[in-house]
């Protein structure tokens, strides 16, 4: 068995959620190579070389994938894919729009978000906004996964002295440009890979309000996040969302301010290790997934936390 | 330019479910059933290019048991012109309806595709994807603005970090996410005016497409619970909490 896992990357750094699906990878055992395509991505290749248990890194550089359009990627990764037994790629917003691609190319279902190992060939991944937990068997001939980051501990960064071996192979399908991106600027910790998260809902009232979040976010470390009502109504930008249409995080504490609980919400927060719920309203839904809970008006009970802690 | 929508029935959104006893599933025997969510932004966006005068006709489908007749009516009702019903009791996997999608796709050439980016029952967000690969279309997946000028439509769409912006020649297909619109109600007098409309029912048969399967459900079972938490008194409790019992700060 030899797997394939493809490289999540913006040409110039390794993204950490790559660690996460190189674990998921040695737990279905096997040789495991990366895929680095972009375009002027050796460093990213250098790092993916280093990676723990990563055998061999294999580098496609053309600049028809510098964006990562799935158009020109998804044939790439299919016709490599065909040698391997398992093709696993994170479940972030590009490996979402270019897994599924390839799947369909090799005429293969795919398993999406998978949580666990259960063997070569059995996974778990949750359904219904994570309510149930479906163990799914694939009988593929190369099995198509997207692998949940939070689901498994990434591995070493270091440590690994894979050989770097170049891709000749350049798709451009022609039918797709990259026209701009608009990135968010922030200096907190990345929200799926923050130790601890703080997210404000409906509750903070408006944006200005998140200030204060974001100074207790400050003194713990922490990032901020926000629930789907807090980004409608314009408080923070959406890349911010936690949720079933956000992002899944677990980290080791999550605290929920002025956030009621909705199922679509849980759904992205609720494997944290310990959940802080603060709100006023003591019927909030989530106070029944709340680890500690307290009942207070966040406008005062956030200033104190952030002058105790 | 015509163009198709495609929609799914799904359990409600509010509605908790529940984990059958045998783990085949969930339960939704007597549970309120519903669009998607995205599907609904995805017919939104189609009648949005219709009143613009971009769109002229929308061909709503949907492939499901006889029941998801219902969800069609209402996409019509919501000013869909017309729709397509491909039966079928078993539970798809998203290839074989991306397979079953080319079918109809092939049929009614439509210029633009748009579908919801996932379903809030399977959670797989697969079938606009695999839709694209096998009618080699671009893709604008997670679309929170749609341009058309011309031949392409520029798509915006929501990333981990950001927003990016992608062109793509048409035909092409889109997938929703939830910042695209926000879907009006359907209007009694519309609601009526949707049963005269026509809906057509193929089969997977008739479409001439295998709808064989490489995944398999083994179980289904609850997420482990969580054990009640307690609820504190002022900051000041909870801070220590956090220090000495739970040791995450």
């Amino acid at each position: 068995m030899t797997i394939l896992v493809i490289a999540e990357h913006d040409n110039k750094v390794l993204a950490p959620a790559t660690l996460n699906t190189v674990a998921a990878a040695a737990k279905i055992g096997g040789d495991i190579h990366v895929l680095v395509a972009g375009q002027g991505a050796g460093a990213v290749a250098e790092a993916a070389a280093k990676v723990a248990g990563v055998a061999k890194v294999l580098v496609a550089d053309n600049a028809a994938y510098a964006h990562q359009l799935p158009e020109n990627v998804a044939p790439l990764v299919a016709e490599l894919g065909k040698g391997y037994s398992h093709i696993l790629a994170a479940a972030t917003s590009n490996g979402k729009n270019i897994l599924p691609r390839v799947a369909a190319a090799l005429d293969v279902d795919q398993i999406s978000e998978i949580i666990s190992v259960e063997s070569a060939d059995t996974f778990k991944r949750p359904i219904y906004a994570g309510n149930a937990i479906a163990t799914v068997q694939s009988n593929a001939s190369v099995k198509v996964i997207t692998v949940r980051a939070t689901g498994f501990d990434p591995v070493a960064a270091e440590g690994g002295s894979a050989a770097v071996e170049a891709v000749a192979a350049a798709h451009n399908a022609g039918i797709s440009s990259f026209v701009g991106e608009e990135l968010a600027k922030s200096d907190r910790p990345e929200l799926t890979a923050a130790k601890i998260v703080v997210s404000g809902g409906r509750g903070m009232q408006n944006g200005d309000n998140f200030k204060h979040l974001y100074a207790l976010a400050d003194k713990l470390g922490a990032a901020v996040g926000a629930s789907r009502a807090a980004v409608d109504a314009g408080f923070v930008p959406n890349d911010m969302q936690v949720g079933q249409t956000g992002k899944i995080v677990a980290p080791q504490l999550y605290i929920a301010v002025g956030i009621s609980g909705a199922i679509q919400h849980l759904a992205g927060m609720k494997d944290s290790k310990v959940i802080v719920a603060i709100n006023k309203d003591e019927e909030a839904p989530i106070f029944q997934v709340a680890d500690y809970g307290l009942v207070a008006d966040l406008f005062e009970a956030i200033p104190e936390l952030e002058k105790l802690v | 330019m015509k163009v198709l929508v495609a929609v799914k029935r799904v359990v409600d959104y509010n509605v908790k479910v529940r984990v059958k006893a045998d783990n085949s599933g969930v339960d939704l025997a007597n549970v309120k059933m519903s669009m998607n969510p995205f599907c609904e932004i995805a017919v939104e966006e189609a009648v949005r290019l219709k009143e613009k005068g971009v769109a002229t006709e929308i061909v709503v489908v949907s492939v499901g048991p006889s029941t998801a007749q219902e969800q069609l009516r209402t996409a019509l009702a919501l000013g869909a012109d017309r729709a397509i019903l491909v039966e079928s009791a078993e539970d798809l996997t998203s290839l074989a309806v991306a397979k079953l999608l080319k079918a109809v796709v092939d049929k009614e050439q439509p210029q633009l595709v748009i579908l919801g980016k996932q379903a809030i029952d399977s959670d797989n967000n697969q079938t606009g994807q695999m839709l694209a690969a096998l009618s080699s279309y671009g893709q604008g997946t997670f679309a929170s603005k749609v341009e058309i000028s011309g031949d392409s439509v520029a798509v915006t769409r929501e990333i981990d970090g950001g927003a990016q912006t992608v062109s793509l020649k048409l035909p092409a297909i889109v997938t929703t996410d939830l910042r695209l619109n926000e879907p009006r109600y359907a209007s009694l007098p519309n609601i009526m005016k949707a049963k005269k409309k026509p809906l057509e029912v193929l089969t997977p048969d008739a479409l001439g497409v295998s709808t064989a399967s490489t995944n398999k459900t083994v179980k289904v079972e609850a997420p482990a619970a969580r054990s009640a938490g307690i609820k504190v008194k002022s900051v000041a409790e909870l801070v220590e909490k956090l220090k000495n019992e739970a040791k995450v700060i």
